[in-house]
């Protein structure tokens, strides 16, 4: 007998309830659905990366693993102000479907919010989601048959891997530095794939304050990449979760607005300027692809909740929101400090780490030798608990980073979280010197996208290889 | 019919696939017409055995505080009687180094092996017989923590320049750490009911480098063969070695033991025993019983019969 993909029997065998004759079976016995499973729900992660993660939830954790907002700082008063305006201004109808596309007073909303960030769009082409995730998610099912390639940054936000393991899609990583996206290798494996036959359907990019690294895209490389994409007729997804939580530095033009909309479907959610618990996101995208992600939606889940949808239009239509993420800004820019305080304290000369100007986290990484799932469990022992690199990287990389997120706990577990693994990073330091011989203290693993470094901007006016090819051939 | 509690989750870092062989125990002990309680294995564990009053325990938590006898202990305190090996079977089969050392002492095969604690390589030196031990094991070396049950923390040493962050990693989930000689070859399980062995189950890494430690332990790379194929006399072979470590080790009720069997020299060698293995859907045990013709309902009511003989 072989447990197998399909079938765990062999072929032409019946299969045999694995209960006693008569007994009524159980919904827990895998195995008897096995059988009707799809073949993309075999494609899945470690298993063993996953239990880890999970215990990262217990109530006795300092958790710098998740990617929480501070809901906490939001008013009783305030949500109880909001509700009471929905229903008394529009109870029937929060309580009724919504249009697929959304409440036309959100989309009023939503280019109110991406205004601020000097993005003009027309409400009228946005396509209300359940979520940022369900953008990435109809992006998916509009644009990837299994086998096609996928381009995302490498580290990636973690939770677009499952999504993009679902739709089959091949992934290939393009490396980060402290200026985001490398879009030299960007173009380098644009033309290893078309000289390939393949062409890629989408590029996944979180320019702006990226999750996990937190870096941000400068503006010569936002140019390049729009340049890039208009040229090869390809799409970008712009997931831009963050880019209102700016604490330092200038605010940079959105992908969307360089690129006007044509080649830029943009990604925005209510998730880290108001709340995650609303499951409101939204995209723009040229007409085209917003049509059929609407139908896509459709058959996903007909509308997003309209009770929230009115909810987040009443909350806008008392004209504070500015102000509720400013607070929130305030917030986050004080932890932000207190988590870079707290790793030059306690990570010293043996680490690096990025130093993100907004958004929610710090990507850290190590010397190569120390592995950070395995260091996760020896952190779990302390009761603190961060992401592991890997889970950022569909191809092994990553294995000595991590990611840090600043914006879910108070200042004190932040204090005290990165205490504690900075001293369980130096016990394996310590012990790595021991069996070595040596005391070392050892550049960091992989280039971790730090600083800015200034030859890199030069790297971006190279043309790409191809071109400069046949430009040889021009001249 | 029985009340039976089981005790399954923990704090271990096995603790989802313990939530998950937990809840299948239970579904088939509910099945089976016993009355069930299901414990999530914390703070309140004792207070809550005590307020269950069960007449048995269903172990089914794996890795720390499950398989090492604390729960055992426990349950020998508050008289209730459990499922599976006792105390000092549960300690020997957890330490790894300590079930190898009985195998030895047995004249059963296992791979040659070190095992250290971090005292020895920070207070007496440890590192500077490294050398000594790379030579006596030879590349590759395979280290693992002592007392960790599921993959984690298996490294796989190719060369002198892997040794020492594979021996980090490895400290990473207890004190003390064992560098095992490789074996290429097939990976077996024999798993064992009340000194009975049952099929033999091949773990085979599909289409994966055979260095990738990794293939093995993730879902869908690796394809469970049962009754694994071999010849009818390696198999018996590796049945009979299964039950020397299951009596050597003092094992009682139901345990797995796993074996390699080296491509080059069909010599069968055993790596391990565990005392809680796995129930899931996807474990070898119940793969292995059902092989035998033993539904799971079935097995399970023979586990708790065996308790509360």
């Amino acid at each position: 007998m072989t447990i197998d993909d399909r079938d765990g029997r062999p072929r032409g065998e019946p299969r045999r309830m694995a209960t006693a004759a008569g007994a009524r079976p159980t919904s827990r016995d895998l195995e008897r659905y096995d059988g009707l499973f799809a073949a993309r729900t075999k494609v899945m992660k470690s298993s063993a990366m996953r239990d880890l993660m999970a215990l990262t939830e217990r109530g006795d954790i300092i958790s710098l693993a998740g990617g929480l907002p501070d809901t906490a700082s939001f008013p009783p008063e305030s949500f109880a102000a909001i509700m009471g305006a929905v229903a008394a201004d529009s109870c029937a109808r929060s309580l009724q479907y919504a249009p697929t596309e959304g409440l036309t007073t959100l989309k009023g909303c939503i280019a109110e919010v991406m205004a601020e960030e000097g993005t003009k769009i027309d409400p009228d082409d946005v396509l209300v989601t359940t979520g940022g995730q369900q953008v990435i998610d109809l992006v998916c099912k509009t644009l990837v048959d299994p086998g096609d390639v996928v381009i995302a940054e490498a580290p990636t936000y973690p939770g677009a891997v499952p999504t993009f393991c679902s739709y089959e899609a091949d992934v290939v990583q393009i490396s980060l530095d402290g200026d985001g996206m490398r879009i030299d290798e960007l173009e380098d494996t644009l033309d290893a794939l078309h000289r390939d036959g393949r062409r890629p359907k989408f590029i996944y990019t979180v320019p702006t304050f990226q999750n996990p690294a937190g870096t941000t895209m400068s503006l010569p490389r936002r140019k390049r990449l729009v340049e890039v994409v208009r040229e090869r007729e390809l799409l970008v997804l712009e997931d831009n979760p963050y880019g209102l939580l700016r604490y330092e530095g200038d605010p940079l033009p959105t992908l969307h607005s360089l690129d006007g909309g044509d080649f830029v479907i943009y990604l925005g959610t209510f998730s880290k300027i108001l709340s995650p618990g609303v499951r409101l996101g939204w995209s723009v995208g040229p007409r085209p692809v917003l049509e059929k992600m609407n139908l896509g939606k459709q058959a996903s889940d007909l509308c997003s909740s309209s009770l929230t949808q009115h909810f987040v239009a009443a909350y806008f239509a008392g004209g504070r929101w500015q102000d509720y993420v400013h607070s929130l800004k305030e917030i986050y820019r004080r932890r932000r400090d207190v988590m870079l305080d707290a790793l030059a304290d306690c990570f010293g000369a043996d680490a690096s780490w990025t130093h993100p100007q907004g958004g929610l986290f710090i990507w850290a990484t190590l010397p190569d030798y120390i592995d950070t799932t395995d260091l996760l469990a020896r952190a779990l022992d302390e009761h603190v608990a961060f992401v592991p690199g890997r889970a950022a990287f569909l191809d092994g990389r990553g294995s000595s980073s991590m990611r840090l997120n600043f914006s879910g706990v108070g200042e004190a577990d932040i204090r005290e979280g990165v205490r504690r693994i900075g001293e369980v990073v130096r016990e394996q330091i310590e012990l790595y010197g021991t069996l070595t011989g040596s005391h070392p203290v050892v550049a960091p693993a992989e280039p971790a996208p730090a600083a800015p470094d200034p030859k890199l901007a030069d790297v971006l006016q190279l043309p790409a290889p191809e071109r400069r090819r046949r430009d040889a051939r021009g001249g | 019919m029985s009340r039976v509690a089981v005790l399954k989750g923990g704090r271990s870092l096995e603790r989802q696939v313990s939530l998950k062989s937990g809840a299948r125990v239970q579904d088939a002990l509910e099945l089976n017409g016993h009355s069930v309680v299901g414990i999530d294995v914390g703070h309140d564990l004792v207070q809550r055995l005590l307020d269950a009053t069960p007449d048995v325990a269903f172990v089914a938590l794996h890795g720390r505080d499950g398989e090492d006898g604390t729960v055992q202990e426990l349950l020998e305190a508050v008289g209730i009687r459990y499922t599976g090996s006792g105390v000092s079977a549960c300690i020997r089969c957890a330490d790894k180094v300590l079930a190898k050392h009985h195998m030895l002492d047995a004249g059963i095969p296992t791979p040659d092996f070190f095992a250290f604690n971090e005292t020895a390589f920070k207070e007496l030196g440890a590192g500077d017989a490294l050398p000594a031990i790379e030579r006596r094991l030879r590349f590759p070396i395979v280290v693992k923590p002592a007392g960790q049950g599921s993959a984690l923390g298996i490294k796989f040493a190719a060369a002198p320049a892997d040794l020492a962050g594979a021996l980090v990693a490895a400290f990473s989930y207890g004190d003390k750490v064992l560098l095992e000689r490789h074996v290429h070859g097939r990976d077996l399980a024999v798993s064992v009911i009340d000194g009975e062995a049952l099929p033999v189950v091949e773990a085979v890494p599909r289409g994966e480098d055979f260095y990738d430690f990794e293939a093995r332990y993730e879902i869908g790379r690796t394809t469970f063969i049962c009754p694994a194929e071999l010849p009818q006399q390696v198999a018996g072979h590796a049945q009979q070695l299964a039950l020397d470590v299951w009596r050597v080790l003092g094992c009682r009720g139901f345990a797995r033991v796993d074996l390699m069997l080296d491509a080059e020299s069909g010599e069968l060698t055993v790596l391990e025993a565990d005392t809680v293995p796995g129930m899931t859907d996807t474990s070898l045990l119940p793969l292995a019983a059902d092989a035998a013709g033993i539904p799971f309902d079935e097995l399970i009511e023979r586990v708790l019969e065996l308790a509360l003989r």
